[in-house]
C-alpha cells in the first residue's frame, strides 16, 4: 500500500482514504454520510455549524475540520452513536428557535437542508422556546434577495460566491448570534442569473433565493420529498 | 369498547388542519366507529359536556380569546396535540412577531393602502366585545403543556389519522418519510 493511504475505521467500519484529504469527505468516499450544514465540496471548511461533530478516538472534532493525517492510522471514528446524534438534533433544534422557519412561506421548503435534516432527526417540535429576532430583508440588487430570517450564518455564500477575480459577493458583519450577512450591491448589479442559481443552491436555507423564480418546483418532485438527506451523495 | 371522546378547536388557524382531517377519504367511516366528537367546530358544540380523551389544537395564539379557550382545552381533555405547523410554532400569523403591535395596528387600520376609504374616521377598534390582541403570536405549548405534535401545514390526513389510531388503539405508528413535512 502506498504510504499517503491511511485506515481507519467509522462505527466499526474500515475505512481507508488519502492523506490530507477532510474526514467529512474521506467519510463519504467509504460511503458513510455525516450530517452537515456549512460544508461544501472544493471550498475551505470553515466548521461553523459544528453538526458534523464526530468522536475521533473519544474526542469531539468537527468532521469537516479535521484532515486525515498519518496520526489517524487505526483512529477509531464514531458517528452514528446515540450520544452524538442527540446533539447533532438539539444543533438543528436551536438553528430553528435562533431564526425565523417559516416552512409553509419559504420558497425554498422541500429543498432546504435545515428541513430536511429536522426530517431525518424526526424534529416534531424544537424542545426550546422560539426566539422571533427582529431581522432586515435587503431586496435591493436585481437578480436575488436575502433573507436573514432564515439564516443559519454557515458562511458558505462568503466562501463560495466570488467572481473571476475572486472577490466576494457576500461579507458578514458582527459575530456570534448577531452576524448579519451583507451583498456588496456594487457586484450584485450585474451578478448572472447562472451564479444567482448557485447562489441559491449553495445556500442551505432560504435565506438566498432568486428574484422572479419563487416556487417553481410542485411538492411531491423537490429535492428532499421522497428521499431523506444524505441518500443523493451515496447513490454516486 | 367505549368510543373515545375528541374535541377540535381552530385558535389562529385557517381551518386548513380541520379539512385535513376531513381529508381521511373514506376511513371517516371507520373514525365515526371509533370517537365520538364534543366541542368542535366540525359538529358545532360550543361547550363542553362531558371530559374528552383527545383534543385536536389548530393554530397559535394571537389573543385572549386563544388564551382562554386554550387553557379550557387543557382542562376538559386527556392528552392534547397541537396539529400544524401554527399551533406548534405560530405559523404565518407569528410573522409579525418582532414587529412592535402598535405599528402592526397603525398599518392595518391607519396607514395601510386602503384604510383610507375604507377608514376615514381613523378608528382602532377598541369594543370591549373584541378579544386584546398579544403582543406577538404564542406556539401552543408555550402556553399550557401539549402532550403531541403532528407537523406540516396541514399535516397529511394520513399522519392525522396515523396518529390517532395509534393513540387509541394503542399499535405502533408506522409512518414512512414522506408523511412528515414542514410544508
Amino acid at each position: 500500500m502506498s504510504d499517503n493511504k491511511i485506515n481507519f475505521t467509522i462505527d466499526g467500519k474500515q475505512c481507508i482514504a488519502e492523506e490530507g484529504m477532510d474526514l467529512w469527505k474521506a467519510a463519504m468516499v467509504n460511503g458513510i454520510f455525516i450530517p452537515y450544514f456549512c460544508h461544501l465540496k472544493d471550498v475551505i471548511p470553515a466548521g461553523s455549524c459544528r453538526i458534523c461533530t464526530v468522536k475521533v478516538n473519544g474526542r469531539c472534532m468537527a468532521a469537516c475540520t479535521t484532515p486525515i493525517t498519518k496520526d489517524m492510522n487505526g483512529a477509531v471514528v464514531e458517528n452514528e452513536t446515540p450520544q452524538l446524534e442527540e446533539m447533532r438534533k438539539m444543533i438543528v433544534e436551536l438553528l430553528f428557535v435562533e431564526g425565523n422557519h417559516f416552512c409553509p412561506s419559504c420558497e425554498k421548503s422541500g429543498n432546504c437542508e435545515l428541513q430536511a435534516m429536522a426530517y431525518r432527526y424526526k424534529m416534531m417540535v424544537p424542545q426550546f422556546s422560539y426566539n422571533f429576532p427582529l431581522r432586515k430583508v435587503d431586496a435591493s440588487t436585481p437578480k436575488i434577495y436575502l433573507d436573514r430570517n432564515r439564516c443559519i450564518q454557515c458562511k458558505k455564500c462568503i466562501r463560495a460566491i466570488k467572481d473571476e477575480q475572486g472577490r466576494s459577493y457576500f461579507a458578514f458583519y458582527k459575530r456570534g448570534n448577531k452576524l448579519e450577512i451583507h451583498i456588496d450591491h456594487e457586484l450584485a448589479a450585474n451578478m448572472s442569473n447562472e451564479l444567482a442559481q448557485t447562489a441559491m443552491d449553495t445556500c442551505p436555507v432560504g435565506a438566498i433565493i432568486r428574484k422572479e423564480k419563487g416556487f417553481d418546483t410542485p411538492i411531491g418532485k423537490r429535492k428532499f420529498d421522497k428521499e431523506p438527506i444524505g441518500t443523493e451523495f451515496l447513490k454516486k | 369498547m367505549s368510543k373515545a371522546i375528541v374535541a377540535t378547536a381552530s385558535l389562529a388557524g385557517c381551518f386548513g388542519c380541520h379539512m385535513s382531517i376531513l381529508d381521511i377519504d373514506d376511513k371517516i367511516l371507520q373514525l365515526i366507529e371509533l370517537v365520538e366528537f364534543n366541542k368542535s367546530p366540525i359538529d358545532d358544540i360550543k361547550e363542553f359536556t362531558k371530559m374528552c380523551d383527545v383534543g385536536l389544537i389548530e393554530g397559535g395564539c394571537c389573543n385572549s380569546e386563544n388564551i382562554e379557550n386554550l387553557i379550557n382545552f387543557r382542562k376538559n381533555c386527556k392528552i392534547l396535540i397541537s396539529v400544524g405547523e401554527c399551533a406548534i410554532m405560530g405559523g404565518l400569523p407569528a410573522l409579525r412577531n418582532g414587529i412592535p403591535i402598535k405599528e402592526c395596528l397603525d398599518e392595518a387600520y391607519l396607514g395601510g393602502p386602503t384604510t383610507g376609504i375604507c377608514n376615514p374616521d381613523k378608528i382602532m377598534p377598541n369594543d370591549e366585545e373584541l378579544p386584546m390582541i398579544l403582543d406577538k403570536v404564542y406556539p401552543c405549548h408555550e402556553i399550557v403543556k401539549i402532550d403531541y405534535f403532528l407537523p406540516g401545514c396541514p399535516p397529511r390526513a394520513e399522519l392525522i389519522w396515523e396518529a390517532l389510531t395509534a393513540l387509541l388503539t394503542g399499535k405502533e405508528m408506522n409512518l414512512p418519510y414522506e408523511v412528515i413535512k414542514f410544508d
